[in-house]
């Protein structure tokens, strides 16, 4: 049997092979890695025009409280998360992550308060055991429902001037607005956010109407199809983790640089502090600090340090201080970037550190994130 | 005269020295090289020694060494600017020199025939 034949597409699959995607298995699916443009143009072109994301694998789930209250609903969803959605205004949409007992990271996901429900993005790799999750621990209270919908990412500076020609009003958004549209007729919901470090949007569209709404976007001249190669360069030099390599089960969002997620209410003396997996080690890591930090690393030299590559205090590999979680070029910086975690003692920016690259030790700084200057709308 | 290895080398053979690169192909497959590491002037390798190393935005690769030899003259054009590799990989784009050991071995290397019915499979 073919490799591919057991892997699932996205309705935006013949598209892809209709723009010659170069296509490759990613969390169960097969998805364009890049297209005849190249990584390198592909990432430089969502920088400075618009590039188009097919993020169709990743999951999309309502979570409506069987009351119907919302209230209900965040609160419900409260208990799995550290982040403070009774407060969430509607309309609008919040980082956050799921976290064990361990306090932990189960995954990563985007939450949206929408009308008298909520509207999460999970990823990919992921969906099926965070619907599992939900069904197990907030299932009593509310309906956990997994959508059959695509989702586009637009991405980039002129992202806002490409999707206007569909609907005038976007421009009226604001970094993390969620708002219902209509493109040509396709009933959408609209984020105002993304991966890439850009200005941009994220486009539920109903699945059959997907290539039709991808197709709108990529005839304006400033659009361009952008692959998965690009997504993860776009992402690390705006210093966005990747579920699975810069945070997972054995990362607490403390020690991954995430604090800035757990608004007042939960935290410490907050009006609903606590009660969420893990929120003891948690709290304790935000009052009191965690042993070690992720952190941006900019090697000195011109070679990518890759992820697993082991970190040193020292120039001779002596004293281990953890490893690159990602890692590569930085086609926007001209030179490799990469993240990793480290000790509290070498944590601090401008700290020389040294990364094991085919048996030698090369120097790498620790370097403030992001590597580029977002250009959020806010 | 031109051989290819099956791991995407090619060889142009003057004198009992080989000039070495990847080929067409290997870059297409490998899309824009980012970084390149050369090997040392004076080195010598056994045929399927790692000899240098080539980086896209997305990973790294070894470019094997053809034959047995040492490495008389290294192209420092490409590792100023990797992507002469992506413009021209059969001509600027050379990665190093090879003093054979044995020439003869380069007989048991594809031709240029036989290179292109690996690639067009």
């Amino acid at each position: 049997m073919d490799d591919t034949a057991a892997l699932k597409k996205t309705p935006l699959h013949a598209l892809h092979l209709s723009l010659g995607a170069r296509m490759v298995p990613f969390a169960g699916y097969e998805m364009p890695v890049q297209y005849p443009a190249g990584v390198l143009k592909e990432h430089l072109q969502t920088r400075a025009g618009a590039g188009l994301f097919d993020v169709s694998h990743m999951g999309q789930v309502v979570v409506r409280a069987k009351s119907g209250r919302y209230e209900d609903a965040a609160l419900a969803l409260e208990s799995l998360v550290p982040v403070d959605i009774l407060g969430l205004a509607e309309g609008r949409q919040r980082y956050g992550f799921f976290t064990d007992e361990n306090g932990g990271i189960l995954d990563d996901l985007m939450i949206t308060h929408l009308d008298d429900h909520l509207f999460v993005v999970v990823n990919a790799a992921c969906k099926e055991a965070d619907v599992a999750h939900m069904q197990k621990h907030i299932g009593d209270r509310c309906d956990i429902t997994l959508l059959d919908r695509a989702l586009v990412a637009l991405q980039g500076p002129r992202a806002v001037d490409v999707l206007a020609e569909l609907w005038a009003d976007v421009a009226a958004m604001r970094f993390m607005d969620v708002r219902h549209c209509r493109l040509h007729d396709i009933s959408c919901l609209v984020s105002r956010s993304g991966y890439s470090g850009e200005d941009g949007f994220e486009i539920s569209v109903p699945a059959d109407k997907a290539e039709d709404v991808a197709g709108r976007l990529l005839e304006h001249p400033d659009a361009q199809p952008i692959g998965l190669g690009a997504r993860d360069s776009l992402r690390l030099e705006a210093g966005l983790c990747l579920y699975g390599n810069d945070i997972d089960t054995t990362t607490t969002p403390i020690e991954a640089a995430l604090e800035w997620v757990i608004q007042k209410a939960r935290r410490t003396g907050g009006a609903r502090a606590g009660d969420f997996p893990g929120a003891a080690r948690i709290l304790n890591e935000l009052d009191n600090g965690a042993a070690r930090r992720r952190v941006g690393l900019k090697p000195e030299g011109k070679a990518p340090v890759r992820a697993h590559s082991k970190l040193y205090a020292d120039a001779e590999g002596k004293t281990e201080l953890g490893e690159v979680t990602s890692g590569g070029f930085g086609p926007s910086v001209e030179g490799p970037v990469a993240m990793g975690y480290v000790p509290v003692s070498h944590a601090s920016v401008g700290t020389q550190v040294y990364a094991e690259v085919r048996g030698k030790y090369l120097p790498a700084t620790v370097a403030a994130l992001p590597f580029i200057t977002p250009t959020y709308k806010r | 005269m031109l051989k290819f290895t099956e791991e995407h080398e090619w060889l142009k053979l003057e004198d009992g020295v080989a000039t070495v690169g990847i080929t067409e192909y290997a870059v297409e497959q490998l899309g824009d090289l980012v970084f390149v590491e050369l090997p040392e002037v004076g080195a010598s390798f056994s045929k399927n020694d790692d000899a240098a190393t080539v980086e896209s935005v997305k990973a790294a690769s070894e470019v094997y060494c053809p034959l047995d030899g040492e490495i008389t003259e290294v192209n420092e054009a490409i590792t100023a600017d990797p992507s002469l590799v992506n413009s021209d990989p059969q001509g600027a784009g050379w990665f190093f020199k090879l003093k054979l050991k044995n020439p003869a071995d380069a007989d048991g290397l594809l031709d240029e025939a036989a290179y292109k019915e690996l690639t067009a499979q």
